[in-house]
């Protein structure tokens, strides 16, 4: 998938992420995350991210993640809810391929 | 066994903290709300977050109902990704015509079909919200095998009818009795409104006590505190636990003899008081006074 411009997902509120997500001139993928839980889970939280950017076959972007806690589902979401607003992608979503 | 639906809890679908939180109250069922709680902006975020609330997180026996957008905004999206998360309930909202219902259940064909989900697997329920929907009540109760209740959505059904909520709920009057009449007709269950004063806990309880009386089978909830008072009153006194053991007994007694007549205290007990008995004990149960599938 091709990310056309920024896009944003999320909240800073507790529990929740905000991603902020951009195409990446370099072409490669580079996750800046402050998280209130980097040191126990700031590794699994870029896992989340990667894998989900892997998913939807993104290999260049920039993203600045915001995270307060978050749940590894609700980092996924708001990585998918981020990449599809960037790629302007709003309907006929392949669920099968996002599971 | 009828699945009990004696609190139906209200959850934004937009609120991560909620989304994780909701199983641990002890709601029969979960209502993640995609329609109104949720501004236009953020139906996308919504709809994924639930999605995969739904297929990570563990709400163990509860219900898992996702109220959707109208077909023709938002619903269709709605309908593909909970069907894929597996939701087992797709609430439909304002639901005015039987054509709505069957509109909505195609798109749940297709998408249970298109995901291969096993067909017929996704249920509804139908939230009747104006005077054309009361009105249309029973025909929209019976439009559907997926159907499993209708519910009534008080705030728009009082600005429809051009009054506002009052304290003693004359003004729902008419549109509960239609509902509860409709769903019993056709077989499903009925679902109360929700009560939005959280504070008003004696003006709640009343509330509740009446769609009891009048024969709901629960209330929408808004509030995880408004949970034990719902199952307080809808919980079975000990005299009525007690009797319908015994029915239960009778009942069990008959299977092992490989009688159809079941009796208590030589006295014969037909089919209704055993369904209310089994309905008691579920409730009982429910409600902590007995052990699951046990006697008191």
């Amino acid at each position: 998938m091709r990310l056309q411009h920024q896009a944003i997902a999320g909240t800073t509120e507790s529990s929740d992420i905000q991603i902020m997500i951009e195409p990446n001139v370099e072409n490669e993928i580079a996750i800046n995350l402050d998280s209130s839980v980097q040191f126990q889970f700031g590794k699994q939280i870029k896992q989340v991210i990667q894998d989900t950017l892997t998913k939807l076959g993104v290999t260049s972007a920039n993203i600045k993640a915001i995270d307060r806690g978050a749940l590894d589902c609700t980092v996924k979401a708001r990585t998918l809810t981020a990449i599809y607003r960037a790629a302007d992608v709003t309907d006929e979503i392949d669920w099968q391929v996002i599971d | 066994m009828q699945r009990l639906r004696t609190t139906m809890m209200f959850l934004p679908g937009m609120n991560p903290a909620m989304l994780r939180d909701a199983g641990i109250y002890g709601a029969d069922a979960l209502m993640f709300d995609l329609e109104d709680a949720v501004s236009p902006a953020q139906k996308d975020a919504a709809r994924f977050l639930v999605h995969e609330a739904l297929r990570t997180l563990d709400y163990g026996s509860a219900e898992t109902v996702v109220r959707i957008n109208e077909l023709e905004t938002h619903g269709r999206q709605d309908i593909f990704a909970m069907v894929d998360a597996g939701a087992q309930v797709i609430r439909l909202p304002k639901t005015e015509t039987p054509q709505d219902i069957i509109d909505v259940a195609q798109v749940i064909s297709t998408a249970e079909t298109r995901l291969g989900k096993p067909a017929g697997s996704t249920k509804m329920m139908a939230a009747i919200e104006s005077a054309e929907g009361v009105l249309n009540a029973r025909e929209i109760a019976k439009a559907s095998d997926r159907l499993v209740g209708i519910a009534l959505g008080a705030e728009d059904y009082v600005t429809n009818l051009q009054t506002k909520r009052y304290p003693d709920g004359q003004e729902l009057a008419f549109g509960r009795a239609m509902i509860l009449h409709a769903a019993r007709a056709a077989g499903i269950d009925a679902i109360d409104t929700v009560y939005s004063d959280v504070e008003n806990e004696a003006g709640f309880r009343a509330e509740v006590a009446l769609i009891k009386e009048l024969g709901f089978n629960g209330k929408s909830v808004i509030n995880p505190r408004q949970i034990p008072i719902v199952k307080e009153i809808f919980a079975p006194t000990q005299v009525e636990i007690y009797q319908a053991s015994r029915v239960i007994k009778g009942l069990e007694e008959a299977k092992a003899k490989g009688s159809g007549v079941i009796s208590v205290d030589g006295k014969m007990v037909d089919k209704p008081i055993v369904e209310r008995a089994q309905r008691v004990m579920q409730l009982a149960a429910a409600s902590g006074l007995v052990k699951q599938g046990g006697n008191n």
